[in-house]
């Protein structure tokens, strides 16, 4: 039996610690819905970045044209969506890998996830401003 | 939070030098981590002049002679000497791998030999490989059947045989699970290169009758998707194996039931 882990007293079996409390039975449409963001971000990525650089000098009259425009207004709130969703998933990820304490994990998680939902909404509050406000 | 620096009573400090005999002409340095649990001092690197003229082609020649003739102390596992039982898996050269078939040729300058990776180190290079050994038992890697056996063997094709090739001859030495980073931070509960080829080797041999059950179990965010395709595992495997690709085939069953 391993004598060591954590340098904590742990009398269970090693079989029954590496059980531990069993399968989640997930993970599999995280780790899929991070493939397929990743790939619907490959298209509007490249459109992101051309676009922007066909609007450095725009002043915002010409901006809220751009915005205004349907396809680049349904092409931005999609990018926006996939972008911070994509963050998100990705960020869980880096957090359960790293962050050990049972505590910190929980918080990490969570303020995670509210903040993408927050920059999602923000992002296409801006959008709309710009596309509908005075 | 992840260990990125050895608790102080693990750092390896300088040790010892065992000189080759005067006259010696073909001189090779084998810097070897020591550690002894019956003394409460730190780990450390001896180092020990080999006479290559004198010793056989392989590292665990080298570690042989070293222990016959130089330090009867050095504690290391071995037996088959011909890279089949996967007992002298070790770091060698910033490498895991087995020692019986690595060529001292390969290595450039002085030989650096450590124990696997991230384990607990019951005495020298030899690692406390329990846990893995738990995991591996944990995923039930024998045949699971609801059909009576028949009287004789279970028929399989030749096409449905090939399938285990590239698995079958995994020798079990964790030099892939003890490689992979993803192992090291999380290693409690991630599953790892090792056992998750073996859990693929049962999933695709068309003679188990328990895929779903056996996908069941895997399917976990830690016990399998804790792997990022870091690929440290295929690298490092002395038999030339692919855990990586198991893996990403694993993955792929699991999509293809969603």
């Amino acid at each position: 039996m391993a004598f060591w882990v954590g340098f904590k007293m742990d009398l269970r079996s090693d079989l029954g610690r590496v059980r531990g409390l069993g399968s989640a039975k997930g993970g599999t449409s995280h780790w899929w819905a991070q493939r397929v963001t990743a790939l619907a971000l490959v298209p509007l990525s490249v459109w992101f970045v051309f676009s922007i650089i066909n609007l450095v000098g725009v002043d915002r009259g010409g901006l809220k044209i751009w915005v205004n425009g349907p396809v680049s207004f349904v092409l931005m709130v999609l990018f926006l969506i996939a972008l911070f969703y994509h963050m998100q998933l990705g960020l869980q990820v880096v957090i359960e890998d790293y962050v050990h304490n049972e505590k910190n994990k929980v918080i990490s998680l969570i303020l995670n996830k509210l903040i993408a939902v927050f920059l999602v909404v923000s992002g296409i509050t801006a959008l709309m401003k710009i596309a509908f406000g005075g | 939070m992840v260990e990125f620096t050895l608790p102080r009573n693990s750092k390896v400090v300088k040790g010892k030098t065992h000189k080759a005999p005067d006259g010696t002409k073909n001189i090779k340095k084998f810097k070897v981590y020591r550690y002894d649990p019956d003394q409460e001092k730190n780990p450390q690197l001896d180092t020990y002049e080999v006479d290559l003229d004198t010793c056989g082609p392989m590292v665990l020649d080298a570690l042989i002679k070293i222990k016959n003739e130089i330090d009867p102390t050095l504690t290391f596992r071995r037996s088959c000497r011909e890279g089949v039982c996967g007992s002298c898996a070790m770091n060698v050269d910033g490498t895991n791998t087995l020692a019986c078939i690595k060529d001292i040729d390969q290595i450039k300058g002085d030989a650096s030999i450590y124990p696997l990776p991230h384990m607990p180190v019951i005495k020298d290079l030899v690692p406390d490989l329990s846990i893995p050994y738990a995991q591996y038992k944990s995923i039930k890697p024998w045949i699971q059947t609801d059909t009576p056996a028949p009287g004789s063997e279970r028929p399989q094709s030749p096409e449905e045989r090939a399938k285990l090739d590239g698995l079958w001859e995994c020798v079990l030495c964790f030099c892939c699970q003890t490689s992979c980073p993803s192992y090291w931070w999380n290693g409690d509960r991630y599953l790892g290169p090792a056992i998750l080829l073996q859990a693929y080797r049962w999933l695709v041999d068309s003679r188990d009758e328990n895929t779903g059950g056996r996908l069941d179990a895997l399917e976990d965010p830690f016990k399998l998707y804790r792997c990022h395709t870091i690929m440290n595992c295929t690298n490092s495997c002395p038999k030339s194996l692919n855990p990586a690709l198991a893996i990403a085939e694993t993955k792929k069953l699991m999509v293809e039931r969603m």
